[in-house]
This record gives C-alpha cells, structure tokens and sequence, in this order.
C-alpha cells in the first residue's frame, strides 16, 4: 500500500526535503536579462573558454552543482546522488560532467521537465529514507542545442513568432533530509500528452495539453484551490502555449491568471528578440535556483507551484512527420512545511 | 480512433487562434529591399566587367565568384545571418544565400573533425536544393529538346 501517495498521480511527503541551496549560471543574453540580479555566475563569453559548445555546457553543469554545494558549505562526498539532465543526444552534458565528481548518478531526460521530474525523484529517494543528500542539476545551451534540433548558428534564416529561444544556463538544487526549507511537500508527475500538434517551431503549443493535465490533475488529487497557493509558474510554455494554456484550463473551470507565471517569459525582455520566449531544461532550472527560491525565503511568495514542461521530441522523429508528444511534472514549493 | 482524431482537431483550432501572424508586409518589403540590393552589386560587378572588355557571358562566371565570395565572407564573418533575420528570402534566394548554406554548416561542425563534420555536414541545407535543381534542369533540358 502505497501511504504517501494522494490521489491518481501525486505524492505527499511525510518529511518533506529542504531545498538547503541552489547555484546558477548563465549565459551573457540571460545575463541581460529581467532576472540578472539573482543568478550566481553570468558568462561574458558563451564558450566559456572551452573547444565547443558542448564542453561549455559540460562546464557550466559542473559550476552549478559546485555553486550549491559551496553555499551549503557541504563537499562532494557529502552528496549521496547527483542528479542530472540536459537536452544533448544521450545527455552527454549530465553524464560527462558527473564523470568528475566520483558520485552515484541518476541521469534524467524529460527534456525541459527534467527539473521536476529531478525534484520529484530528489525528493522520494530522501523521504524514502534512501538519501540524506541528493544534488539536482540541468543544463541546456542554446548554441548545442541550436546545431543539434536546427540550423546551424550562422545560417541567414528567419525564425517564426511561435519558436522559442533555449535558455543558456545550469541550475542545481541541492536537497536534503533536514533545514529549514523552502521545502517540497507534494509532486505530481505528468503522464506524457499528445495532441497531435507537429511544429517543432510551435512547443508551446505541443506542451500545453500536457501542462493543463497535470495542473488539473494535481488540484484534484490534492484538494487544494487555487487560493492555496501564491504562485503557479510554469517552465517554458512561452507567450504561445501561456494563452493555449489558459483557454484550456478556462475550459475546465479553473481560472490561474492572475497567480500564473512562465519562467520562459520570464527570463528575457520582449526587446531581446527571442519571439515567443525562453526554453530548454536550464530555463525552469535557473529560473527556479536563482530568482524564484529566493522569492520564497523573503516571504514574497509562500507556496508556489512550479510545473516544468517537456517536448518530448527528436530531430528524427521531426523529420518522419511524428507529432510531438509533451510532459509536465508539478512540484509544490512552500516556505514552511 | 475517431475520438482522438476529432479531440485532436479541437485542439489544433484552439492552438491556431494563439499563432502569432507573421508580419507578412514588413517581410515583403525587406525581402524586395535587400534581395535588390544584392541582386544591384552583382549587376554593379557584371557591368564594371563588361565596360573592361568582357561579353556579358563571360562576365557572369567571375560575377558569380565575386557574389559567393561575398556571401561566405559575411557568414565567415558572423553578419549573414544578422542579415537573413531581417531580410527572409531576400537575402536566402541569391547565390549569396547558396554560399551562407554551405559554409555555415562547414562552420558548425568544424569540431567533429574535417572529413565527418565540414566535408559532409557542409551540403547538409545545399545538399536537396541541388540534388532537386540538377533533376530539374534534366527534366527541363529534355522537354526543350523535344519540343525543339
């Protein structure tokens, strides 16, 4: 009998795990950004002096989980799991970062979800009493991400209003089985949604039936109301899916305007060019590590709900005409537990 | 099955309403601006060759080395792409643009070494535009030489 689960999809936990630090880094457009203040490291140069883009990544995913784990004055060897994704074939940036640090490793792909679908598992393995420690870290890079799902970098071609603009950035949370919070009290993990859509230029549009499914699903196996929390913010469903979004959730009753928030709007200006807005699995992950869980220690919000969303596609499967399945995991974020 | 499909439908009309509409006017225009501009300097080329004493047949090979020249340097230099941001097609159907297809992707994959990342990355845009252009130029060729 499964006693902490609530419902069809959701968790409770009985000692909910603390987020006792995070670490971010970003790169130079983020950095001139709307949130610049709240991250821990802004690159000047996107290659952060490595070969390629990909050993940059590598590099920005190892600074994070350094970051955190220097804030909570705690050393590798402290860390009982790391976990890790990114948006590279066979997510070479997680598992090549992880080859320093000498720890057990979960790597994740859930491509922009992975930082829910990470806390989600972060936090049953320490309430699960298999973990004291547990490090969830993602990355992603525009420039590796660009070459590996589009055209190259300096082709001369227009991208369509509904695109987005993946986030360059890697965000570590590091959770543990005692502090003082902010702490994870209830998951709900997404089932994977497909509506058909097959415009690899519009996620948006793909993630949105599966972002509402487990927003829905998690207000009803929980029993909360839109009034128990203070915020709703999703992870990249942009301007696009935003409004597809709401028209969806409208449909079934439940009206999140005024509480709801993107961190892929969130995280540039309109007049950085960037279209719809950002994505990719660094774009919650910096978004939540470095802005938004210091909103909730200064009390400005108290409970957020923190829902990342996936496309869950591939270049091949683009190309052979497949629709583009999504996924949302749900994580609840409160102050006190 | 057919629940889906029609789940499905109502979903695409409700995805479709939110799609931003492309600013197709202001594209146009750009398109017709640069795409002149480019089209002005190779004509600029073709002209200055033909007062040095060149027949205009012979004057469009080194124009067209001079344009290609031009469009790789510009991508080589990091501003084609700046350019095609604005301009769409005006600056993509060129021979310009066949440059910045090539050399572009020769750029990218420059680190998965010479012979599996520049020399056959290099045609992966270029590659179906010609493969479709020598096809029809075949096509075109016949039915010309029979209808002679």
């Amino acid at each position: 009998m499964a006693q902490k689960k609530m419902g069809l999809q959701t968790v409770k936990f009985v000692n909910p795990p603390s987020i006792i630090s995070s670490g971010t880094i970003v790169g130079p457009k983020e950095g001139q950004g709307p949130l610049k203040d709240y991250f821990d490291v802004i690159l000047t140069d996107d290659t952060y002096g490595e070969k390629s883009w990909e050993k940059a990544e590598c590099k920005m995913f190892q600074d994070s989980v350094n970051l955190a784990l220097k804030k909570a004055s705690l050393n590798i060897n402290d860390i009982d799991y790391l976990i890790g994704g990114d948006l590279l074939n066979q997510i070479i940036t997680s598992s090549f970062a992880a080859r320093q640090f000498n720890v057990p490793t979960f790597g994740l792909y859930g491509a922009c979800s992975t930082m829910a679908e990470g806390l989600s598992i972060g936090s049953m393995l320490i309430d699960g009493g298999f973990a004291d420690y547990v490090i969830v870290t993602t990355s992603s890079h525009f420039s590796t991400a660009e070459r590996q799902y589009r055209f190259p970098l300096e082709q001369g071609v227009q991208r369509p209003f509904t695109a987005q603009w993946t986030v360059t950035g890697s965000g570590s949370s590091l959770l543990s089985s005692t502090g003082s919070g902010p702490y994870i009290t209830h998951v709900t993990t997404g089932k994977v949604v497909d509506l058909g859509m097959k415009d690899a230029n519009n996620m948006g549009a793909a993630m949105a039936p599966a972002a509402a499914d487990t927003i829905i699903t998690h207000f009803n196996d929980t029993g909360f109301t839109i009034n128990d929390y203070d915020l709703i913010i999703t992870g990249d469903m942009a301007r696009v899916g935003k409004s597809i979004l709401m028209e969806l959730l409208n449909k079934d009753g439940l009206n999140i305007e005024d509480k709801y928030k993107d961190c892929g709007i969130e995280i540039y200006d309109e007049s950085q060019d960037v279209h719809s807005g950002g994505s990719g699995a660094g774009c919650s992950a910096v978004v939540l590590n470095g802005w938004l869980l210091s909103q909730i220690k200064n009390g400005t919000f108290n409970r957020v709900l923190f829902i990342a969303t996936g496309a869950l596609l591939s270049p091949t499967s683009t190309q052979q005409g497949e629709s583009i399945p999504g996924i949302a995991h749900a994580v609840t974020i409160s102050r006190y537990t | 099955m057919e629940k889906d499909v029609k789940k499905q439908q109502e979903y695409k009309d409700i995805a479709q309403k939110y799609e931003p509409k492309p600013t197709l006017i202001k594209n146009i225009i750009w398109a017709f601006v640069v795409g002149g501009l480019i089209c002005d300097i190779g004509q600029f080329f073709l002209n200055l060759f033909v007062s040095r004493g060149m027949s205009p047949e012979q004057a469009g090979t080194p124009v067209a080395i001079i344009m290609v020249f031009l469009g790789s340097f510009l991508t080589g230099i990091g501003i084609y792409d700046d350019i095609g941001r604005f301009a769409g097609a005006g600056s993509v159907v060129p021979i310009t643009g066949f440059a910045n297809s090539i050399v572009a992707p020769a750029m990218e994959f420059k680190r998965e070494g010479y012979v599996f990342g520049v020399a056959s990355r290099m045609f992966n845009i270029a590659g179906p535009v010609i493969v479709y252009g020598v096809g029809t130029s075949i096509v075109v060729g016949l039915v010309y030489n029979f209808l002679k």
